[in-house]
C-alpha cells in the first residue's frame, strides 16, 4: 500500500470516528436532555406530560404527608416551592437522608395531567449547609434570596413573602 | 513545630522541582553528563522532601493536633485511626499533597527503573515530571496549604464526613491518583520524545509498562469506588454517569488507547504519532478530571469545598500543561516517520478500530460530562444529562468494540484474511449465542440484559479460543502443556484482562435483571422478591464508636428455610450532625441480596429491597482486568534492562 493511500485511509478512519461520535451525541441529546425548572418556570408555561425534567427548589415547611398508594407501597407527598409558587410532588421510595422540611432539593420526574410532579428520585445532598446550585439560582430569580445578605431564609413563609425584592441588589 | 516542617518540606520540594527541570532540559540540550547523571539523585530528594511532608501531614492527624485548620476541618480525636490516616488524604488539601507524592514516587520510580534508558531520555522524562511538580506544588503552597495554622486551637476536630468514614474510601483516592498520575509518566516520556524528534521500538517498550502500570490502578480505583458508592450510598446501583465518574473515566478510556497502540509501537514501529498523541491525550484527561472534581464547576456527590480561586488555578495548569504538550505536538510531530506499513486488515488494523472505538467513546463521554457547564455558561439554561443520554449514546460504540476484541488477537500482524480467524470462533459465537438463549429461557423476554450475556460469553470464551490458539490446544494438544510454559506472559495477561471484561460484563448483564422493591412492614410481617421472604423481626437501637443507630433485623428465607439475617441500619453521627444509611448486603456468588432502611413510621419501617443478580461479578471483572495488566507488566520481555544485558553480552563474546 502507498503511503498516499494509506493518508487517504487514515482520515477516512478519523472521519468516521468522529462522524460517529458526533452523530451518536446529538441523536442522544435529541431525547435525553434534562432541563432544570423552578416552580415558577412551570407555572409560566407548562412542560409537555411526557418528558422528564427536574424540579427543584425548597420543601415547603408543613407540607411533607406520608401515606400509602393504592398498591400498598409507602409514598411521600411535599410541595417544593420558590416562593411565589409550589408544585406538589409525590414520590415512592425511601427519601434521603438529609431531606428535610424548609431545604433545598432537586427531583427528577414527569409532570402528571393533574399537576402533581410525580418523581422517579429525590435527591438532597451529602452536606445540610449544601444548596443545590439550580436551586440556589431559582431562588435568587425569585427576588427571594440574596446571597450577599446571608444564608437563605427558612422556607416556613417563603409562599407568604413578598416577591417585590425581585432584582433587588 | 511538625507541621512547620511539612510546610518547608514541600517548600523545599518545590524549589528542587524547579531545579530539577532546568538540570534535565539543560543537560540534555547540552549532552552534559553531569548535569544529566544529577537527576537521579534529585528526583530522589524531591521524593524524600514530599515523603517527608506527607508525613508530617499524617502525624498532625493521629495525634490530632488542632492548631492545624486542616485537621480541625476534618478530623476528630474519637475517630478511629484508620481513618485518621485516610483522613489525612480525604480533604482537598491533603489529596493534593498525596498527589504530588505519587508524582514523586513516579519520578523515582523512573530513575529506578530506568537504569536501561538512555540518558538524554531520562534527563528529560525527569524534567518534564519535575515541571509538572512544579505547578502542583505551587498550587499547594499558594492555594491549599494544609499546614495553615488557627489560633486559638479548636478544643477538637469537627470530624470527618460519615459516608467517608469507610475502609473502601481509606483506599480509592490513592489507587486513582496511581493512575492518573501515572499517566503524568507517560505524558513525560511523549514530551521527551517530541524534544527529541524520534519515537522507536525501544520507546513504546518504556512507555508501555508505565501505561499498563497506570491503567490498572485506575482499573483498581474506579472499581473500588464504584463497589463503594453500591454499597455505601444505599441506592442500590453501581455507576450514576456522574460527572466525577465520568471523569475517572475519560482518562481510563484514553490509556485503554494508549496501552494498545503501544504495542503496535513496540512491535511494529507504527502509529507513532497517534500513540505519542494519546499519551498526551490521557494524562490532560487525567488533569481535567482533578479540574472538575477540584473547581466545582459541575455538581455532583463529591462535594469538596469551592473555591473559585482553585478552579482558575487548575484551569491554569490544565492549559499549560495541555496547551504546551500539543503545541509542541503540533510542531515536532512532523518529524516522526512511521516505518512499519500494514494492510488495513491486520492485527494493527484491529489496533486502530480498538483506538477509534474507544477514543469516540471516551469524546461521547466528554461532551455528555462537559455540556451542562457550556449550556450554562452561553446558553444559561440548566441542564443535565443523565444516564439515559449515556447509555443510549455509548451502546452503539461498545457493541462493535466487543464484537471486534475477540477477533482482533486472532488476527496475524502486518496483513491478514478475516475468514480463517472467524472460522476458529465459530464455538466462541455458539458460546454467545448460548448466553442469549439462555438468558432469553431463565428470565423471560429481556432482550437487553440476555444481549449483555451474549457479549459476556462471546468475551470469556474468546479469550479461551485466543490462548488455545496460541497452545494449538487441538491441533497438537500433547505439546501444549510445553507450550503454555514457553508462551510470554503478556499473552496470557491479555487473554485475562480481556476475559475480565467478560466478566464484568457478565456482572452488568445481571444488574440488568435486578429488582427492587419498596415496602413498609411492622415486625412480624413479611414480603416476597425473587423468591426470596423478608420477615421484619425487629427494630432496636444500637450503638457504634462515634454514631447511634436505628436498626432493622430483617430475616431472609427461602421456600421456608431461613437462609441470612440482614441489619440494615440508620446512623446519626450527633459529631457531623448527620445522618447517613447503611444498607445491608449478603454477597452469594448468584446475587446480592440489599436491603436498605427507610424512615419509621407507626411502628413498622419503610425497606427498600433489592434483588441484585451477578453483582459481585462487576467488580471481580475489573480485578481480573488489573490482575491481566499485572501479569502483562510481569513480562520479561518488559524488564527493558534484560535484552540489553544480553545485546551486550553477545558483542562481549564476539
Amino acid at each position: 500500500m502507498t503511503r498516499k493511500r494509506r493518508r487517504l485511509w487514515t482520515v477516512l478512519l478519523c472521519a468516521l470516528g468522529i462522524g460517529t461520535a458526533t452523530a451518536l451525541t446529538l441523536t442522544a441529546f435529541q431525547d435525553n436532555l434534562v432541563f432544570f425548572r423552578s416552580p415558577s418556570d412551570i407555572a409560566r408555561e407548562t412542560p409537555p406530560p411526557d418528558r422528564a425534567f427536574r424540579l427543584g427548589g425548597l420543601v415547603e415547611t408543613g407540607s411533607v404527608a406520608r401515606e400509602m398508594t393504592p398498591e400498598g407501597k409507602p409514598n411521600a407527598r411535599f410541595r417544593v416551592t420558590d416562593g411565589p409558587h409550589a408544585v406538589s410532588v409525590a414520590y415512592t421510595g425511601v427519601l434521603p437522608d438529609l431531606f428535610r422540611e424548609g431545604q433545598g432539593v432537586v427531583t427528577l420526574g414527569k409532570l402528571g395531567p393533574d399537576g402533581v410532579f410525580r418523581a422517579s428520585e429525590v435527591l438532597a445532598r451529602h452536606d445540610e449547609s449544601y444548596m443545590p446550585p439550580e436551586v440556589a439560582d431559582a431562588l435568587k430569580k425569585s427576588g427571594h434570596w440574596n446571597p450577599n445578605q446571608g444564608a437563605a431564609p427558612p422556607a416556613a413563609g417563603w409562599n407568604t413573602l413578598e416577591t417585590g425584592r425581585k432584582g433587588g441588589s | 513545630m511538625i507541621p512547620e516542617l511539612g510546610h518547608f518540606a514541600l517548600a523545599l520540594a518545590l524549589a528542587l522541582s524547579i531545579a530539577q527541570s532546568f538540570v534535565g532540559l539543560l543537560g540534555a540540550r547540552w549532552a552534559d553528563a553531569r548535569l544529566m547523571g544529577a537527576t537521579g539523585p534529585l528526583a530522589a530528594s524531591i521524593l524524600i522532601a514530599t515523603g517527608g511532608a506527607f508525613a508530617c501531614l499524617i502525624w498532625s492527624f493521629v495525634t490530632n493536633d488542632t492548631t492545624v485548620a486542616n485537621v480541625v476541618m476534618n478530623s476528630h480525636s474519637a475517630k478511629p485511626l484508620l481513618y485518621k490516616v485516610s483522613g489525612s488524604w480525604g480533604s482537598h488539601e491533603g489529596s493534593m499533597v498525596l498527589w504530588v507524592l505519587i508524582l514523586a514516587l513516579c519520578g523515582g520510580a523512573v530513575a529506578a527503573f530506568g537504569q536501561g534508558l538512555p540518558s538524554v531520555l531520562h534527563a528529560r522524562v525527569q524534567a518534564v515530571l519535575a515541571l509538572v511538580g512544579v505547578g502542583f506544588l505551587a498550587f499547594i503552597l499558594a492555594t491549599s496549604n494544609p499546614f495553615d495554622r488557627v489560633w486559638p486551637p479548636a478544643p477538637d476536630g469537627h470530624g470527618l464526613n460519615p459516608i467517608l468514614q469507610d475502609p473502601g474510601l481509606a483506599f480509592h483516592p490513592p489507587l486513582l491518583y496511581l493512575g492518573y498520575v501515572g499517566f503524568a509518566v507517560t505524558f513525560a516520556f511523549a514530551v521527551a520524545a517530541l524534544l527529541e524528534g524520534r519515537v522507536d521500538a525501544a520507546w513504546g517498550r518504556w512507555v508501555r509498562p508505565w501505561a499498563l502500570a497506570a491503567w490498572s490502578f485506575l482499573t483498581l480505583g474506579i472499581a473500588l469506588g464504584s463497589w463503594w458508592a453500591y454499597y455505601e450510598l444505599g441506592w442500590g446501583g453501581y455507576w450514576f454517569w456522574d460527572p466525577v465518574e465520568n471523569a475517572s473515566l475519560l482518562p481510563w478510556l484514553a490509556g485503554c488507547a494508549l496501552l494498545h497502540s503501544a504495542v503496535v509501537v513496540e512491535k511494529r514501529e507504527a502509529l507513532k504519532t497517534w500513540t505519542v498523541f494519546l499519551a498526551l491525550l490521557a494524562f490532560g484527561l487525567s488533569l481535567l478530571g482533578t479540574f472538575l472534581v477540584r473547581s466545582g464547576v459541575l455538581t455532583s456527590v463529591h462535594a469538596f469545598a469551592n473555591d473559585p480561586a482553585r478552579g482558575v488555578f487548575i484551569l491554569g495548569l490544565l492549559g499549560c500543561y495541555i496547551g504546551g504538550g500539543f503545541a509542541l505536538f503540533a510542531w515536532r510531530a512532523a518529524a516522526m516517520v512511521p516505518t512499519g506499513i500494514f494492510a488495513p486488515l491486520s492485527r494493527e488494523g484491529a489496533l486502530v478500530l480498538n483506538n477509534l472505538l474507544l477514543c469516540s467513546l471516551a469524546a461521547v463521554v466528554l461532551a455528555g460530562t462537559l455540556y451542562p457547564m457550556f449550556a450554562d455558561l452561553l446558553l444559561g439554561e440548566k441542564i443535565s444529562v443523565g444516564a439515559p443520554f449515556f447509555n443510549t449514546a455509548t451502546l452503539p460504540l461498545v457493541v462493535p468494540l466487543v464484537l471486534a476484541m475477540a477477533v482482533g488477537p486472532l488476527l496475524p500482524w502486518k496483513r491478514a484474511t478475516l475468514w480463517p480467524a472467524l472460522l476458529r470462533l465459530w464455538w466462541v459465537a455458539l458460546a454467545g449465542v448460548g448466553g442469549y438463549l439462555g438468558c432469553l429461557a431463565i428470565a423471560g423476554a429481556r432482550f437487553g440484559p440476555a444481549l449483555g450475556f451474549a457479549a459476556a460469553c462471546w468475551l470469556i470464551a474468546a479469550a479461551g479460543a485466543d490462548i488455545s490458539d496460541r497452545l494449538a490446544l487441538f491441533s497438537r494438544p500433547r505439546a501444549a502443556w510445553a507450550r503454555a510454559k514457553g508462551l510470554p506472559r503478556a499473552a496470557w495477561g491479555a487473554a485475562i484482562a480481556h476475559a475480565g471484561l467478560g466478566v464484568m460484563i457478565l456482572g452488568l448483564a445481571g444488574m440488568g435483571l435486578a429488582t427492587d422493591r419498596l415496602v413498609l412492614l411492622h415486625p412480624g410481617e413479611s414480603a416476597d422478591l425473587a423468591g426470596n421472604t423478608y420477615t421484619l423481626r425487629r427494630i432496636e437501637d444500637v450503638n457504634g464508636a462515634n454514631f447511634t443507630a436505628r436498626q432493622a433485623i430483617i430475616e431472609v428465607s427461602r421456600q421456608g428455610q431461613p437462609r441470612v439475617v440482614l441489619a440494615p441500619q440508620k446512623r446519626n453521627f450527633p459529631l457531623a450532625r448527620m445522618t447517613t444509611s447503611e444498607a445491608a448486603i449478603h454477597t452469594t456468588w448468584l446475587a446480592d441480596l440489599y436491603a436498605v432502611l427507610g424512615e419509621e413510621r407507626e411502628g413498622g419501617a419503610v425497606l427498600r429491597l433489592h434483588h441484585n443478580p451477578l453483582a459481585p461479578w462487576i467488580w471481580l471483572g475489573a480485578a481480573i482486568m488489573a490482575l491481566g495488566s499485572a501479569l502483562s507488566l510481569s513480562d520479561r520481555r518488559m524488564r527493558i534492562s534484560a535484552p540489553v544485558r544480553k545485546l551486550a553480552k553477545e558483542a562481549v563474546r564476539a
